[in-house]
């Protein structure tokens, strides 16, 4: 080891600096929370000993339980929509001309280059109970009187849709570019028809892109605490919010870091499924 | 099909870019209410620059943005480097953390960050800013410089060091004048991802220095603010100018 960084003084000083960095910012907080997680609450210090797992045993309180299952519900709801819409949509722009395609992904990464809160806030302009959609809406002769539109989960479905469905185009994108015309070809030559080629050609190989949208949507849809802050009425709609509470206004940080720990978890299962669904493309050959 | 697939194109980027241009033409609304057009007008960008607290907040997001990416960028950079060109234990494990980084939910890393600045007595302010912006900027620098490492022609580096260079002159002479659009692009996303950042912010921001993100959240959460128009609308053109730079910047590299 003496001798390595005698021989390379610069290769030892990047590699301290890197690992370094990592163990103190990311490894040593990890830590820091997983401890948190199984300690006891305290008013004065935050966390003080004895070690037990009440935290987790409060995930089951049924109060919880309830937040929990409705923040999966709004992420799952949120990826579900993203999904559909963007499916199609990176079908399509993978189909477009090439020189024009550049120009579509770019206006595809310019709203996400824009700041995420204002764009949420823009949201609430439109969604307003006098807003533009609700005024729209009445001179169509659609509605007699403006319907409630923000403030509800409807509302922060739509605000999540919005801010992450560029992260669920852009890596189903790069798995149709990937798609070989040629294969859509010779399974319709074997006598697929369109539906048998979609199910059994088109959906296997771009499975990764899709779990790897799901992956980019899922997470920060139970995160994203300021949409439902914004459209939702300030109301515990995400585990985002739990956290955010438990942390910074109830200051029961043994709760708050057993939360936490349970969007980590889901993080893991999501990100071994789509190692799964790659390693099973490779040794498949395709 | 062509004209199905089009016209399902165009919807979509539609409903993406209504928003923002309903929030740059009230911008220019006259009226109080915000909701009904009441002649054009450049009032809130008035109010916004007379708001003292509001000037301040712009210029402290905007060094935190420029030393945040500054510094990642050049943490960055090496840790992309040393990926690339050693071979070293635990590389694997260093790759493994940058990714487990970018995936992990926001509200994770920022819990995590205020539990270890607040262990080790760290006032909550601009130095918390700093370290957590650095951090959740570094893995997007990493991969904008490893891309561009890879493909790169393997003897120009051996060629150097034949010719009697150090690693270290051969990193300034030859490795850094290759990477350098990559660091440009990297560097304009970090600026771009600390200027954006709401959920680490929340955490580990203190009374002592007030962000922009963190002032327009408190001004959003309750109401209209017509003020959030016009900064929404100066902040949209000057992050489109950022990324224009940027692509400019990688186009031309290519070529």
């Amino acid at each position: 080891m003496m001798q390595s960084i005698k021989q390379q003084p610069f290769r030892a000083a990047v590699l301290v600096l890197v690992w370094g960095w990592l163990l103190f910012l990311v490894l040593a907080p990890n830590m820091l929370v997983v401890g948190a997680s199984v300690m006891t609450r305290d008013p004065a210090t935050f966390i003080s000993l004895p070690l037990n797992l009440d935290a987790y045993r409060q995930l089951f309180n049924p109060l919880y339980l309830d937040v929990f299952l409705a923040s999966l519900y709004m992420a799952a709801m949120t990826t579900l929509i993203c999904l559909l819409i963007g499916y199609p949509f990176a079908w399509a722009l993978s189909r477009v001309e090439k020189r024009r395609q550049m120009l579509l992904i770019f206006l595809l990464i310019v709203p996400f280059w824009t700041n995420s809160l204002v764009r949420t806030y823009a949201l609430k302009l439109i969604l307003a109970t006098n807003g533009l959609l609700n005024s729209a809406l009445s001179s169509l002769g659609l509605i007699d009187q403006p319907v409630q539109l923000l403030y509800t989960e409807g509302a922060v479905i739509v605000g999540l849709v919005y801010l992450l469905l560029p992260f669920m185009i852009l890596p189903l994108y790069s798995v149709f570019e990937d798609l070989r015309q040629d294969v859509l070809l010779a399974s319709h030559d074997l006598g697929a028809g369109r539906f048998a080629t979609f199910k059994n050609v088109v959906v296997p190989l771009t499975l990764p892109g899709v779990l790897a949208g799901v992956m980019l949507v899922l997470l920060p849809a139970m995160g994203l605490f300021f949409v439902p802050d914004i459209l939702g009425g300030s109301r515990n709609l995400l585990v985002g919010n739990v956290i955010k509470n438990q942390f910074l206004d109830a200051r029961n940080w043994p709760f708050g870091a057993a939360a936490s720990i349970v969007l980590t978890l889901c993080m893991a299962l999501l990100m071994f499924a789509h190692r799964l669904s790659k390693r099973r493309l490779g040794e498949e050959g395709v | 099909m062509p004209w199905l697939s089009r016209s399902y194109l165009a919807l979509v980027y539609l409903l993406l870019y209504v928003p923002i241009v309903v929030l740059v033409v009230f911008s220019f609304n006259d009226s109080r209410t915000g909701y009904n057009w009441g002649g054009f007008s450049l009032r809130w960008y008035e109010s916004l620059f007379n708001n003292h607290a509001m000037v301040q907040a712009m210029w402290n997001s905007l060094w935190l943005a420029l030393t945040a990416a500054t510094v990642s960028t050049c943490i960055g950079a090496l840790t992309a480097l040393a990926l690339h060109r050693y071979r070293f234990r635990g590389k694997k494990a260093l790759n493994g953390m940058l990714f487990v980084v970018m995936m992990s939910p926001e509200i994770v890393l920022a819990i995590s960050l205020l539990g270890l600045f607040l262990l080790l007595g760290l006032k909550l302010g601009y130095v918390s800013l700093l370290l957590a912006h650095v951090t959740f900027c570094l893995p997007f620098v990493v991969i904008t410089v490893m891309a561009r490492l890879t493909g790169f022609d393997e003897r120009l580096p051996e060629a150097a060091r034949d010719l009697g260079a150090s690693d270290f002159t051969m990193t300034r002479t030859v490795l850094i004048p290759v990477i350098m659009p990559a660091l440009m692009a990297g560097w304009l996303l970090g600026f771009t991802l600390s200027m954006d950042d709401v959920v680490v912010s929340t955490f580990v921001s203190g009374p002592s220095y007030e962000i922009l993100p963190l002032r327009i959240y408190s001004m959003v959460r309750v109401g209209l603010k017509p003020e959030v128009n016009a900064l929404g609308t100066l902040l949209l053109v000057f992050s489109l100018a950022m990324l224009m730079l940027s692509q400019w910047i990688l186009s031309r590299s290519k070529q």
